[in-house]
């Protein structure tokens, strides 16, 4: 089958391009980082993150076929019509959004900057009990679909407010874990957590588009959190 | 040859549990700590570990004692695991439990609002006397995914200066073998720096990669266990490699053993319930060796699945929809997508498969790396500055057999308890070691010689070629002459990789370079397992061998020392003495 | 977390609710419009013109040019710091977005006032 890679090495290129490799798959329904991992046995140049190869690590997110996903649990048949056929090529690009460092890599600086500045860990003063802090089944329950986030990057590189402002709009992952934390019983900053998320941009750029629900990997809905922290800044100001 | 140079207290080689615990203790304490990680350390494979941490925090069963756990976890290991070590991680287990909650990770919930436990293989009540436990605190099916973004939005409030995306090629010795820091490579812009520090902690998990069908990340190369022998340093029982039982059969990846504690078991091609038969009280939950071997013997005797028999399948559909969705979402998924068959209709096809490295460098419970002074059965001298904490150490909490759930344990009781010791050394004045110019070109070779490699042999070829080699030869059965062949090629192989070509040469994120470098490392686990395994003449935990079948505790109650100068196979008493309990006797271990 | 001058609302959740209640204000005055309209027939200038002058009229006239003026200025107020930026448009970007501000600053208070002045001014 034919794959089609965006290539771009800083010290050799004065731009990227697209280049054209023939692998053989065998007919098989690889996932499209067996694929790479093909491409590199020809060509030990071709440059990727890659760690846990099954969908959990979030270090293989990219821009496949026009649609942003991890490599690893992206299998051929997933990812446009005729490309297991091998009558229409693989098309491989790094995540949209991001300054790219080489090749597939791109630069998450900004990406993770973002997941930083929501203070993404549990704040809780009160005196820690001999034992763990109980919680509720139900409490516990609050915060499913939120925790699992893997930052592999896939949402917020394909969120055009995170495109135009990467720097002031936290983007969906990072609004996701701010929620993990608001949604969480045990964490005592709401107050000064929704305090920061006030303003025009950090929160408010979200237009509901939800390309981030449509690409997230683990089924997460960051649209949704988005959605019940806006509920919850308006609670707290009406 | 000059190289940039960073100071700091303490740095942490690994971004995995063991060292962003490790390293989140020192950073709390306001020391100087970077933490070195080839990957953004949410990318660590502790990440992939599924099912729980096991530690008797006495929320399933009120009366659960860390000593039940400890009596387990003796067994489990086949009695070569040292009871002073078992001891303080059994002991220590519930506080370092409750700490991690207290951080936020989000365990799921018994209906009193306790953390939820769930039973794994291996565990008893009352010494084995009072029938299965469930002592295994899970969150979800993502306790390892959870446990590390806690640990690393911990490190992230706590000011600890990350690196990540930094390889660490090489250890810097003096010329007495103290350690000076590490060699490490900016991936991004290729540049290599001296990191120096008065402590140095290998947190660089484990190896699995040198197998050709594993559970482990792509990562998992035995950076650490590498470095560590290239440096002199020995390591210990290499020769244990834990077969987990249900490895998604063609793909490698993870099913968690809690899938049988939610009451999940294997069936052969007849729907037979076959671990009855192997372990008739226990069944699907003894240790992981024993059911390993009993799929192998079922796959051997011809009753395996598939048209090529050469699988079992994990049977799940009866516990319902409901409990699979809240109690293992995760299996779901991963099954769909590598096994195409949905757990709530239909059966997992599985087969054991290369999950962990019970050996490692050999440490106390302080992470203080060991070697032996000369002798034999031996005395064992610290390494001043050299520390190693979790998989790539070997403690040894495992023996020859690692529980379920014991592994997150480990990583965050002994990466905590190196930070401990690490904090209270610096605050009485530990010594810098100062390697002169002919050690840092020493650990500078091998980058050069990769660098100015010309031609010859693939990385990716060879590294295909070793994994196929440990797979046939030193597998979940092993034979005497198998394993001699395995030894010779792997000598070959040696050979080879030494001369083997890095094409691509340039500096910006040159991952052709990084798996160059691993796979050097590769070499040196599968040296070292090949040979220990070679000359382990018994069958003990892991290590199963047709040529002598039985375990010998006359001769082989005791660690196996490799010593990488000599390439020999030593011997090191196991540990009998825990400090408040009596000791765990050898008995005969059944299930 | 983001500090901006220009945005007059000053915070995220005024401007986000300024958007939606002028939009729920617009829609359904658009509906009793074109309700009126419907039940109407045939619409002459006397018609509307004795519509659009009742005191009623006058008032809901009132709160939909404000509402559009309100809308308009949030809505342009956030495509310009969307496309206007030193990131999409070079070094450049911080002024050409201030220009392009202000001048939707003052065509919109331009226009509310100017139809304020059409609504009450014609009596």
């Amino acid at each position: 089958m034919k794959v089609s890679i965006y290539r771009y090495n800083p010290e050799t290129d004065r731009e990227p391009y697209m280049k054209e490799y023939e692998v053989d798959t065998g007919g098989k329904d690889l996932m499209v980082l067996d694929v790479l991992n093909l491409v590199k046995e020809q060509d030990d140049s071709m440059g990727y993150r890659r760690s846990c190869r099954e969908g959990v690590c979030g270090s293989d997110g990219m821009n496949i076929n026009g649609k942003n996903g991890l490599a690893c649990i992206t299998p051929l048949s997933a990812t446009a019509p005729g490309v297991l056929e091998g009558k229409k090529a693989l098309i491989l690009r790094p995540l949209p959004g991001l300054p790219v460092i080489r090749d597939l890599v791109v630069d998450m600086t900004m990406f993770y900057n973002q997941y930083e500045k929501v203070q993404p860990y549990l704040q809780n003063n009160t005196p820690v009990p001999a034992i763990e802090r109980l919680q509720s089944p139900e409490d516990r329950e609050k915060i499913d679909g939120l925790y699992e986030c893997i930052l592999c990057a896939c949402c917020s590189t394909s969120c055009p407010s995170f495109w135009w402002n990467p720097d002031k709009f936290l983007g969906p992952a990072a609004l996701l874990q701010s929620y993990r934390f608001l949604a969480d019983s045990r964490d005592q900053a709401t107050d000064e957590r929704l305090g920061k998320l006030d303003d025009p941009f950090s929160l408010f750029r979200c237009r509901g588009i939800m390309n981030c629900v449509s690409v997230c990997p683990k089924g997460l809905n960051p649209t949704r959190a988005i959605g019940h922290i806006r509920e919850m800044l308006l609670e707290r100001a009406v | 040859m000059s190289i940039r140079t960073v100071t700091f207290d303490a740095i942490v080689v690994g971004g995995g549990g063991a060292g962003m615990r490790a390293s989140l203790q020192m950073a709390q304490s306001g020391f100087k700590t970077a933490l070195i990680s080839k990957v953004f350390p949410t990318r660590s494979h502790t990440v992939s570990a599924q099912g729980g941490i096991t530690c008797a925090i006495a929320s399933a069963d009120p009366n659960d004692d860390w000593r039940w756990h400890m009596y387990d976890t003796v067994k489990g290991s086949d009695y070569i695991g040292d009871q002073d070590a078992i001891e303080y991680m059994c002991s220590v287990g519930p506080q370092t439990v409750f700490e991690l909650e207290h951080m936020g990770l989000p365990f799921s919930r018994t209906e009193e609002g306790r953390i939820y436990q769930r039973p794994f293989g291996g565990q008893s009540k009352n010494f084995g006397e009072g029938g299965q436990a469930a002592r295994t605190c899970a969150a979800a099916d993502r306790t390892g995914h959870a446990l590390l973004h806690t640990l690393y939005q911990q490190n992230l409030k706590n000011g600890t200066q990350f690196y990540s995306e930094w390889y660490a090629a090489e250890l810097v010795t003096d010329a007495r073998g103290h350690a000076a820091g590490v060699i490490a490579i900016c991936i991004e812009t290729g540049e290599t720096v001296f990191f120096k520090a008065k402590a140095t902690v290998f947190a660089t998990g484990g190896a699995g990669r040198i197998y050709s069908s594993t559970t482990n990340a792509l990562i998992n190369t035995g950076d650490g266990i590498g470095m560590a022998l290239r440096a002199g340093v020995p390591v210990q029982d290499i020769e244990m490699w834990q077969f987990h039982p249900t490895g998604i059969a063609g793909a490698g990846t993870l099913v968690t053993e809690g899938c049988r504690g939610e009451g999940g078991y294997l069936i052969n091609k007849d729907g037979e319930r076959f671990m009855e038969r192997y372990a008739p009280n226990a069944k699907d939950l003894a240790g992981r060796d024993v059911v390993a071997r009993s799929m192998m013997m079922e796959i051997l005797d011809g009753r395996g699945c598939g048209p090529n028999g050469d699988y079992v399948y994990l049977k799940l559909d009866h516990l319902g929809e409901e409990v699979l969705h809240s109690r293992l979402p995760g299996i779901c998924e991963l099954s769909k997508t590598f096994a195409h068959a949905d757990p709530v209709k239909e059966p997992i096809p599985v087969v054991p498969t290369c999950h962990y490295m019970m050996g490692g460098i050999p440490t106390n419970i302080h992470g203080q790396a060991l070697r032996l002074d000369g002798g034999h059965q031996g005395q064992a001298e610290q390494i001043p500055g050299l520390f190693a904490v979790g998989e790539v150490a070997c403690v040894s909490v495992h023996g020859a057999n690692r529980l379920g759930g014991n592994s997150l344990l480990d990583l965050v009781v002994f990466g905590r308890a190196a930070g401990l010791y690490i904090e209270d050394a610096l605050r009485q004045g530990m010594d810098q070691a100062e390697p002169n110019s002919d050690d840092m070109d020493r650990a500078m070779a091998r980058l050069r010689r990769w660098d100015d490699s010309k031609g010859g042999e693939s990385v990716a070829s060879l590294r295909k070629e070793l994994q196929s080699t440990m797979q046939n030869a030193f597998g979940v059965f092993r034979k005497g002459d198998l394993m001699i062949d395995g030894v010779k090629k792997v000598a070959d192989l040696r050979s080879r990789i030494g001369e083997a070509h890095l094409g691509d040469k340039s500096q910006a994120f040159n991952t052709a370079r990084i798996e160059a470098l691993e796979l050097d490392n590769l070499l040196e686990v599968a040296e070292a397992t090949a040979i220990a395994a070679e000359g382990r003449t018994e069958s003990r935990g892991a290590h199963s061998r047709y040529d002598y079948p039985d375990r010998d505790d006359e001769n082989w109650l005791c660690h196996s020392i490799f010593d990488p100068k000599t390439k020999q196979l030593g011997k090191r008493d196991v540990n009998f003495k825990p400090k408040t309990v009596d000791t765990f006797q050898p008995k005969v271990r059944t299930y | 977390m983001v500090t901006s001058v220009t945005s007059l609302g000053r915070n995220g959740l005024s401007d986000w609710l300024v958007q939606r209640v002028s939009a729920v204000l617009l829609a359904i005055y658009t509906l009793v419009v074109l309700g009126w309209l419907i039940a109407q027939g045939e619409v002459t200038y006397e018609a509307w013109s004795g519509f659009m002058g009742c005191l009623v009229m006058q008032i809901a006239n009132t709160f939909m040019i404000v509402a559009v003026g309100a809308h308009a200025w949030v809505g342009l107020w956030t495509v310009t710091t969307d496309y206007l930026t030193n990131r999409q448009i070079g070094a450049a970007g911080t002024v050409v977005r201030l220009i392009a501000q202000l001048v939707i600053a003052l065509l919109t208070l331009v226009y509310v006032l100017w139809g304020l002045v059409i609504i009450w001014g014609g009596a």
